[in-house]
Parts: structure tokens; sequence; C-alpha cells
């Protein structure tokens, strides 16, 4: 029995061990990751409030844009479209483009659509007497907007937003396709080179539990700074 | 002189007439109360004043100010036309007063200072001024109502509109709420009522005006109107609710 605890011990202390020995090299990818995160949705929030403001719009051109934005990139495969503009475009109009801006610009399209129509229910949601009483005061259509619909409609979509950033986080480790060296691709090229997926593979998927979770634990205190 | 003149008012929601042929003229000073059967179209025709209904047909002109035109500036007449609605529509992620403050300081009818000296005085007149830092939704349904009225005035109307403003409230609030629309009635305000207190139209209306199947039926002061009711629908009517 006690034998039986000795081997444990060792598995466990052995396991720590190699944990450590390629924290180095995961902690670049996780730069990487995280980098790649905030810049995509930082620009995917501003893509994301275009696209919803024009899918409301009363223009009908606008609606046509942000209408084909939305289904082109919700119908189709974020790997797809990664791949496409990273190898497809760039060698149909022949220019070179970095992996790591190339997995930025796709993730900001990706999460532009998804944030575009998580605003647009927010906007929704808000009781239409807010836009009235607004109106009737004579505050026009986008002050109205600004300063009574959109502050409201934040506070609502602030779960689904979460959501959306964590999808976003996780979605990067696709783009280790296009070769950006993130979390997922230091991973894989640890592995083939000592074939110890197991434990590697448990151990990133750790980390990014941890980036999750950090995200998370960001976005609960917005949401209680947000309740007044 | 008159401060709204509507003329063959026509509103159609598709296929559904709600407003036929409406036509009314409004004094400076007057207090117009507007009664009749839900679906009669009272509400439709005050919402059709400041422009929240887009009407089907015929004019409306307010403060001399024609609402159809398409020249004319909608924001800028609406910054003269106070509304106050059935539900309140405080905007509950500010204070109350940053609810009242809001309009006149993004019109810059005021500045800041003076914005917060009227709103003090307004909700000194509502009988709110200790709320003043309160969020709306830690008031009741009729400090809510007041605190409403205190907004619209704010922006210092020719005109009210109140479009059943207390028909949200429990019964024991109702009256604080037409307290203050009394006083504003006395202080000379030009008032268009919507209600179903057939108490106050009685008390406070200069002019109480019949609706029903989207027509003005019958109008008279309040005296004629509920003492001797020439129309059978006017009859019906009030036999049902008084």
């Amino acid at each position: 029995m006690g034998e039986f605890f000795v081997n444990v011990w060792d598995v466990v202390v052995s396991f720590l061990q190699y944990a450590v020995s390629i924290a180095p090299r995961l902690f670049e990818g996780l730069k990487l990751t995280a980098g790649m995160t905030v810049c995509s949705l930082f620009l995917g929030i501003i893509i994301g409030l275009i696209s919803c403001l024009f899918s409301i719009s009363r223009m009908k051109v606008l609606n046509a844009i942000s209408g084909v934005y939305l289904s082109v990139i919700r119908g189709t495969p974020l790997m797809v479209q990664a791949v496409f503009i990273y190898f497809g475009l760039t060698g149909a109009l022949d220019i070179r483009i970095q992996p790591f801006p190339a997995a930025v610009i796709v993730l900001m399209l990706n999460a532009g659509a998804y944030l575009s129509e998580i605003f647009r229910s927010g906007i929704n949601a808000v009781n239409k007497g807010q836009m009235e009483a607004a109106r009737s005061l004579g505050l026009p259509h986008g002050v109205a907007m600004r300063k009574v619909i959109l502050p409201q409609a934040i506070r609502i979509v602030i779960p689904s937003v979460t959501n959306q950033f964590i999808i976003t986080l996780k979605d990067t480790s696709i783009l280790s396709t296009i070769g950006v060296g993130e979390l997922m691709r230091q991973s894989n090229l640890i592995v083939s080179s000592n074939f110890r997926g197991f434990e590697t593979y448990a151990i990133v998927a750790f980390w990014y539990y941890i980036l999750v979770i950090i995200l998370t634990k960001l976005f609960q205190i917005l949401e209680r700074r947000l309740a007044n | 002189m008159i401060k709204v003149r509507v003329e063959n008012l026509k509103k159609s929601f598709g296929n559904l007439e709600v407003l036929k042929e409406i036509n009314l003229e409004v004094h400076e000073g007057e207090v117009v109360c507007l009664i009749g059967p839900s679906g009669s179209g009272k509400s439709t025709f005050l919402r059709c004043l400041n422009k929240l209904e887009e009407p089907t047909g015929g004019s409306v002109i307010v403060d001399d100010y024609d609402l159809m035109a398409k020249t004319s500036d909608i924001n800028k007449i609406r910054e003269n036309i106070g509304m106050v609605f059935q539900q309140f529509n405080l905007f509950p992620h500010l204070t109350v007063m940053q609810n009242i403050m809001l309009a006149p300081v993004d019109r810059k009818r005021m500045t800041k200072n003076e914005a917060e000296e009227k709103a003090k005085r307004l909700l000194e007149r509502v009988g709110l001024l200790d709320k003043a830092d309160a969020y709306p939704t830690s008031l009741s349904g009729g400090q809510q109502q007041r605190v409403a009225i205190a907004r619209a005035l704010a922006m210092e109307p020719d005109i009210m509109l109140f479009d059943e403003p207390t028909s949200a409230l429990d019964p024991e609030m109702v009256g604080e709420v037409l307290d203050v629309m009394k006083k504003l009635a006395a202080d000379g305000m030009t008032m268009i009522v919507v209600t179903h207190e057939m108490g106050f139209a009685r008390e406070v209306a200069d002019r109480v005006i019949f609706m029903d199947g989207g027509y003005i039926v019958e109008q008279g002061t309040p005296e004629e109107v509920f003492g001797n009711p020439q129309n059978k629908r006017t009859q019906d009517f009030l036999n049902k609710v008084l």
C-alpha cells in the first residue's frame, strides 16, 4: 500500500516537473494568444457596433451590407475563413501578410458578426417607451440612442458579450492552422518532438482554463460596477 | 390664442383606421380632457400631436409650427410639447436629478447650473426634492409619475400632453399625481389629458371631449358632457363609468 502512494507521488512530481520545463515555451504562446484575443475583440467590438447600427438603420443599403456580412461570417467555418484569407486571398492578390495580423483580421470579423447580433438584441430589449420618452423631450434620435438606449443595452448584453469573448479566446487555438505561434501551436510542436501528448495537452487545457477564468472574473467585476 | 389646431386628422395602422377626420382647436391655457372607451383612438390622437405617431393625413399645427411640413424640425417642436406617459418611462440608469436635467442640458436650453436649479425647483413643486439623488426604481409609482411630470416641465413647454397618467398607479397614489396636475392647470398650462378619471375631468377640464370609433362624438364643458350628454354613445359610456 505504501509503495502505491510512493508511485503516485513520483508520477505527480514528474508531471509537475514536466509542466515547469515546458512553461517558458507555452508562456510564449500564451502571450500571443492573449494578444490576439485582446486585439481582435477590441476591433471586433467596433465592427460589431457599426454592423449593429447598420442593421437597425432605416437605410436599406446599410441593412443589406450588414446582412451580407453577418450571413457570410456566420455561414462559414472559422478555419475556412482563416485559410482563405491567409493562403487563398494573399496568393490571389499576390501580397504578403504575417500570420498574426491575418489571425486578428479573421477573429475580428468573426467576433464582430456575433457581437453585432448581441448588441442588436440588447437594443431591442430596452423598453420601447424609453425611446419615446427621450424623443418626446426633443432629443434627436442619435442622442436618445447614445444617452438613453445604449447605456441600458450595455447592461443587458454583458452576459452574452462575456460568452462571446470566451468563445473568441478559445477560437484563437484554431489559428494555429495558419502558423501563429500561439498556445495550441506551441503544444503541438512540443508533442511532435517528445510524443508526450497526454501531459502536454492536459497542461495546455489548464492554461486555457486559467485564461477563461480570468476573463470571466473581469466581466463579473464589470457587471457589478455597472449595476450602480 | 390658438395653441393646437388639428384639421381632418387621419391615422391608419395598415388597414385599421384608428382616427377618422378629427378636427380640434385648443386655446392657450385651456385644459382639455379626452375620454372614451378603450380603442376609441384617444391615445393615438394624443401621440399624433407630437408626432410619436405619424398621421396618415390632415394637418396638425402646434404653436404655429406645421408638424406635417417636411421642413419642420420635429425635435425643436417637441421641446415645446411636454408628454407624460402611462408607464412613466423614466430613465432607469439615471438618478431623478439626471432624468430631469438630461434634455435641457443636451439641447442647450440651460447651462448645467441653471438646469440643476430648475430641476430642484421642479422637484420642490412636485414634492420630491428629497428624492433628487434616488434612482427611479426605488420610487413608488406615484412618485415616479411626479418625477416624469417634472422632467417634462424642465424643458419649459407651452403645452403638456398626458396619456392616461394615472392608469398604471395603485389607487392610493392617483391623488398625489392628480394634485400636481391640478396645480399645473391652475398655473395656466395648456393641457390635453387622456384620462379615465372622470372626477378630475369634471373638476379641472375647461372642455371634455368624448371620442369613439376614431371620431370626436361630442364635446363641451364638463357640465354639458357629464350633466346632459346629447349623443347616445356618450350616454352609454358615461352610464357605465360613472
